[in-house]
C-alpha cells in the first residue's frame, strides 16, 4: 500500500507553504514604520536593488505591500470559507440525510440564494452590513454557503443509502450517531476538495470586493485593494498590478495543484 | 455421452498457447494469466472455471484482443484462429483492422451483465442491424428481416414488436436473449459466454443455457463457456478447462474433471459445491466437506420429534411500497412487496425463504428488522409485537435480532476501522466498555477465525469472504437470539461461501441462534435450513420441513424452482427449452387493490401449500 505522491501535488504543497510562510514572516521581517514610509521622490518605480518588486504609487515597496496584503487575503479568504462549511454542512446534511419535506424546504432556500451570481450576492451583503474585516467574511462565507449545501447533500443522500448505514441502523446507532460516526467521515472527501476551491474562490472574491471597495479598507491592504489602485497607473507602471496579480494566481494555482493530496490524506484507503 | 455433432475435421478451431497477459498498475506489472494453453475443437463447448482472480475472463478477453482496452497486454504466446477458409492466423498478432473483421463477425461475445450489455439509446432493431451492417452489408430492409429472424430463433414473443423497442422496456431474461442475438447474427464459429447467466434468475438461467445449447447445435458453432458455477459446467461442458490464481491447473472431458479429478483444487473446487439433492435422507443442515485438515465442524441439532419452541413468528405481514407519479406526485399505484405471509421459527433453527428476485424476501427480512415499515401484519419476538413498539423500545429488541447483509463490500464503513464496527452495536446498547470491550470483541475476532491484527484494519485490506466474516461478528456481537442473513453468502467465491455456511452452523450448534437464511440458491438452502419457504410475488408458495418442501414439492412454483436448478452431474443432463420464454410478473396493484388473503393445505404435518 504505498501512498502516491504526485510531483503536481508536491509543487501545489510548495507554492501554498511559500506564500503562507511568506504572510506570516511578513511583520518579523519588515522594518516596524513601513505601513507608512512613504517616499514620494520614490514612487513608481520599476524593481531594482533597492526595491525588488519596485515602490508603487506612494513610494511604498511593492515587496513589503504584497507580503503584509497576504495576511489580510489569507486570513479572509480561510475565515470565509469555514464560515461557509459551517453554513452549508448542517444544512446539506439535514437535507440529505432526512429527506422528503425536509429536504424540499431546506433545498428551496438554498436555491434562492443560489439564483444570485456569488460576486454580487456578496457584494449586496457587505454593502448592507457596512464594509469591515469581519462583515467582509459573513458576505463572502454566506454567498459560498449554498454550494457547500448542495454539495453535501448530494453525498449525504448518496451515503445514506449505503449498506453500511442500515447496518449500523440495525445495530442500533441512533441519528446523531449515524451522522457523526458513518456519514459525516464518508462525505470527507469532496468537501475538501470543494473547501480548497473555495478557497481560491474566496480569495479572487475578497480581491474583486476590495476592488469595487467594499472589502479591505485601506490604511489596511490587501491584494485585491492593491489591484484597485493600480487601474490609474496601468500603463506607466503596469507591474504595480502584476505583483499583487501573480500573488493571486500563485496562490491560487498552488490550491489547485494541492487538493488531491490533501484529499488523499484523509483516505484510510490511500495510505 | 458427449454431444459432438458431426465434426469435419479434427484441426482445432481456436489454439491457445502459452498465453501471458500483464497489466501495468501503480504497483507494478502484475500477470493476469501465466502461460495458458488449451484448444477449442469446431463444434465443441469447452467450460473454463475458476472462482475471482482466476484469469478466466482475462483469456477470453486476449482472445478478443478486447484485454488492451482495459489496460493489459499480451505479453508472450499465440492465439491461433481457424479461418472458415482454412487459413491459421494468430489472433495475438493481429492488427486492429484485422480484429474488427473478427470481433462480431467470425468470433462473437457476450457478457455478463445484461443491463449494461444494451446502449440504452438505441432500439433493439439498431442494436442487432449494426453489425449485420458493418460485417455482411446488408441493406436496411434485409437487415431488418434478419433482425426479426434472429428474434425469433432466441424465441422472444412479439419480435416485430420488440424492434422498436428499447432496451429498458425488456426484462433481464430478454435483453440476455437479444444480445445472444446479436453475438450469433453473423454466424460466427465460437460464441465466448463470459458468464452469461450469473446475474440472471435460476428459471432464466435454464432457459438460456438451453439457448445457447441449441444455437450451438443448430449453428454449428463451438462455445468457450466462463464460469465459476460448477453445476453449469456439469450441463453444459464437453470439455472443462480449471483454472486458479492466472494458471491452468488442470483441464479434460468433463466426466473425467467430475469423476477423476486429478489436483487438489478440482477436488476443493468440486466438494465446495453444494449440490441439490445430496441431502436427501437428512433431516437436518450438514457441514460442507472443505479438504483443509480442520476437523470436521459441529452440527446444529436435528428437529425431528423435539418440540422446538417458536422465537420468531409473524402473521399476515405485508409491506407495500407507493410508487408515485404525476405532476403532484400523488401515489398512483403500489407494490405489494410482502402479501400475507405468515411462518414461524424455533429456537436454534434455520428457516429459509427462497425465491427468485422480486418475489419479496429480502423485503420480508428487513420488515422483520423495521428497517422498512410493513403495512399490516404482526411479528411477535420474545414476546414483543414488534410492529408495535416504540423507538426506545424498538432499539431494545434489536438487541435480540441483528442482520447479515449481501454485499461484503458495502456493509462496512470503508472509514472505521473494523474493531469499531464489530463493537458498534455493544457500545450502542452499553453493554460493554473500556478493557471488557476489548475483551469481547477480540474474543469475537477469534470465533469467526480472524486474526487478532486485523482488529485495526480498515475494510478495503481484507477479502469478500474475510468481510463477511467481520459482519457475522458484528451480528453476533450483541448475542441476539435471531440473525437474518439476507443472501450473506451469494457474492462470494463457492471455497469461500463453503467456509462461510460451515461458520454459521457451528455457530447455530454453539450459540443457539436461529437464522432466517434469504437465498435464491436451492443447494446452498438444502444445506443448511431445518424449515424451507418458497416465495413467489410476495406470497409464501410452500412451507414446511426441508425434506419435506424440496424432496416432495406440491406447488407448481416450487416444481418449476428445483427442476430449473443446474444439476452438478455431468451424467446427468437436463437442459430443455420451455416453449414460451417465462415472464415474471410483478406485483403492482392500483392504490384501492384488495388483495385475497393467502389460504393453505396442510398435505403433511407442517407443509403447507399456496392454494
Amino acid at each position: 500500500m504505498k501512498r502516491f505522491i504526485s510531483p503536481k501535488g508536491i509543487i501545489g504543497l510548495a507554492l501554498i507553504i511559500l506564500v503562507i510562510l511568506a504572510a506570516v514572516l511578513a511583520p518579523l521581517v519588515l522594518p516596524a514604520d513601513f505601513a507608512t514610509r512613504m517616499s514620494m521622490s520614490a514612487r513608481l518605480r520599476p524593481p531594482s536593488a533597492a526595491h525588488w518588486l519596485g515602490t508603487d504609487q506612494l513610494g511604498r515597496d511593492l515587496l513589503y505591500r504584497v507580503m503584509l496584503g497576504g495576511q489580510t487575503s489569507l486570513k479572509i479568504a480561510g475565515a470565509a470559507v469555514v464560515m461557509s462549511v459551517i453554513l452549508g454542512l448542517p444544512i446539506g446534511l439535514i437535507a440529505g440525510y432526512y429527506r422528503g419535506h425536509v429536504d424540499n424546504l431546506l433545498m428551496r432556500l438554498v436555491d434562492t440564494l443560489l439564483s444570485f451570481p456569488v460576486l454580487l450576492l456578496a457584494l449586496t451583503i457587505s454593502a448592507m452590513l457596512g464594509p469591515s474585516l469581519p462583515n467582509t467574511i459573513i458576505a463572502i462565507g454566506v454567498a459560498f454557503s449554498p454550494f457547500i449545501a448542495r454539495i453535501i447533500r448530494g453525498e449525504a443522500l448518496r451515503v445514506a443509502q449505503m449498506p453500511y448505514v442500515e447496518a449500523a441502523r440495525a445495530a442500533g446507532t441512533n441519528d446523531l450517531q449515524m451522522v457523526l460516526r458513518h456519514i459525516l467521515p464518508n462525505i470527507m472527501p469532496p468537501i475538501i476538495v470543494q473547501a480548497t476551491l473555495s478557497l481560491a474562490f474566496a480569495i479572487l472574491a475578497e480581491a474583486g470586493l476590495s476592488f469595487l471597495g467594499l472589502g479591505t479598507q485601506p490604511p489596511q491592504s490587501s491584494w485585491g485593494l492593491m489591484i484597485q489602485a493600480s487601474r490609474d497607473y496601468l500603463d506607466v507602471a503596469p507591474w504595480t498590478a502584476l505583483v499583487p496579480g501573480a500573488a493571486v494566481a500563485v496562490t491560487v494555482l498552488g490550491l489547485n495543484m494541492s487538493g488531491d493530496i490533501l484529499r488523499d490524506v484523509f483516505d484510510p484507503r490511500a495510505n | 455421452m458427449l454431444d459432438r455433432g458431426n465434426i469435419q475435421t479434427s484441426e482445432a478451431l481456436v489454439s491457445i498457447e502459452s498465453l501471458r497477459v500483464e497489466f501495468d498498475t501503480d504497483g507494478g506489472v502484475v500477470v493476469g494469466v501465466e502461460d495458458v494453453s488449451f484448444s477449442i475443437m469446431p463444434r465443441e463447448t469447452v467450460c473454463v472455471v475458476g472462482e475471482s482472480g482466476s484469469g478466466k475472463s482475462v483469456t477470453s478477453l486476449s482472445l478478443m484482443r478486447l484485454v488492451e482496452f482495459g489496460g493489459g497486454q499480451i505479453a508472450r504466446g499465440s492465439l491461433r484462429l481457424t479461418r472458415p477458409d482454412g487459413e491459421v492466423v494468430d489472433l495475438a498478432r493481429a492488427d486492429p483492422n484485422f480484429m474488427r473483421r473478427i470481433r462480431g463477425n467470425e468470433i462473437g461475445m457476450i457478457f455478463q451483465e445484461p443491463m449494461t450489455s444494451l446502449n440504452p439509446v438505441f432500439t433493439i432493431e439498431r442494436q442487432l442491424t449494426d453489425g449485420l451492417a458493418v460485417h455482411k452489408g446488408l441493406r436496411r430492409d434485409e437487415a431488418r428481416a434478419r433482425a426479426i429472424q434472429l428474434l425469433k430463433s432466441v424465441r422472444i414473443p412479439e419480435p416485430e414488436r420488440r424492434l422498436t423497442q428499447y432496451p429498458h422496456e425488456l426484462s433481464g431474461g430478454m435483453r440476455q436473449r437479444v444480445v445472444i442475438a446479436m453475438a450469433v447474427a453473423c454466424e460466427p464459429r465460437l460464441l465466448i459466454a463470459d458468464e452469461p447467466t450469473t446475474a440472471l434468475d435460476v428459471t432464466i438461467q435454464a432457459e438460456i443455457l438451453a439457448l445457447i445449447d441449441r444455437l450451438k447445435r443448430e449453428n454449428g458453432m463451438a462455445v468457450l463457456f466462463i464460469t465459476h458455477d460448477m453445476a453449469v459446467v456439469a450441463q453444459m461442458a464437453d470439455r472443462v478447462v480449471v483454472m486458479y490464481r492466472g494458471r491452468i491447473v488442470e483441464q479434460g472431458p468433463v466426466t473425467q474433471i467430475f469423476e477423476h479429478p486429478r489436483e487438489d483444487y478440482t477436488r476443493m473446487l468440486l466438494a465446495a459445491v453444494p449440490k441439490l439433492g445430496e441431502m436427501r435422507g437428512t433431516i437436518a443442515p450438514e457441514p460442507m466437506r472443505t479438504l483443509d485438515a480442520k476437523p470436521r465442524p459441529a452440527a446444529p441439532e436435528a428437529s425431528p420429534k423435539v418440540k422446538r419452541e417458536a422465537l420468531l413468528e409473524v402473521k399476515n405481514l405485508s409491506t407495500r411500497f407507493p410508487v408515485k407519479g404525476g405532476v403532484l406526485r400523488r401515489t398512483i399505484a403500489n407494490v405489494h412487496a410482502v402479501e400475507d405471509v405468515s411462518f414461524s421459527l424455533n429456537v436454534g433453527e434455520t428457516l429459509s425463504l427462497v425465491g427468485e428476485s422480486g418475489c419479496g424476501k429480502s423485503t420480508c427480512g428487513r420488515s422483520i428488522l423495521r428497517l422498512v415499515e410493513a403495512h399490516a401484519g404482526e411479528i411477535w419476538l420474545n414476546g414483543w409485537e414488534i410492529r408495535k413498539l416504540g423507538a426506545p423500545e424498538l432499539r431494545a429488541a434489536r438487541r435480540e435480532m441483528q442482520m447479515i447483509f449481501q454485499d461484503p463490500f458495502a456493509s462496512l464503513n470503508p472509514y472505521r476501522r473494523l474493531r469499531d464496527q464489530v463493537a458498534e452495536p455493544l457500545v450502542n446498547f452499553g453493554l460493554a466498555s473500556g478493557g471488557e470491550l476489548d475483551d469481547r470483541i477480540a474474543k469475537l475476532f477469534d470465533r469467526v477465525e480472524l486474526p487478532r491484527s486485523f482488529l485495526r484494519r480498515y475494510p478495503h485490506e481484507l477479502s469478500g469472504g474475510q468481510r463477511q466474516r467481520v459482519a457475522i461478528a458484528r451480528a453476533i456481537a450483541p448475542n441476539p437470539k435471531l440473525v437474518i442473513a439476507d443472501e450473506a453468502v451469494s457474492a462470494l467465491d463457492v471455497s469461500v461461501q463453503a467456509q462461510v455456511l460451515n461458520l454459521l452452523m457451528e455457530l447455530q450448534a454453539d450459540l443457539g441462534l436461529s437464522f432466517l437464511f434469504i437465498s435464491h440458491d436451492m443447494a446452498v438452502v438444502e444445506r443448511i435450513s431445518h424449515h424451507v419457504g418458497v416465495m413467489y410475488l410476495g406470497r409464501i408458495v410452500e412451507l414446511g420441513p426441508r425434506s419435506a418442501v424440496l424432496e416432495d414439492p406440491r406447488h407448481p412454483y416450487t416444481k418449476a424452482l428445483l427442476s430449473a436448478v443446474p444439476i452438478a452431474d455431468p451424467r446427468n443432463r437436463r437442459i430443455h427449452e420451455k416453449p414460451n420464454a417465462s415472464l415474471i410478473p410483478s406485483p403492482i396493484f392500483p392504490p384501492g387493490h384488495k388483495p385475497q388473503r393467502s389460504t393453505y393445505d396442510e398435505v403433511a404435518p407442517g407443509h403447507y401449500v399456496l392454494q
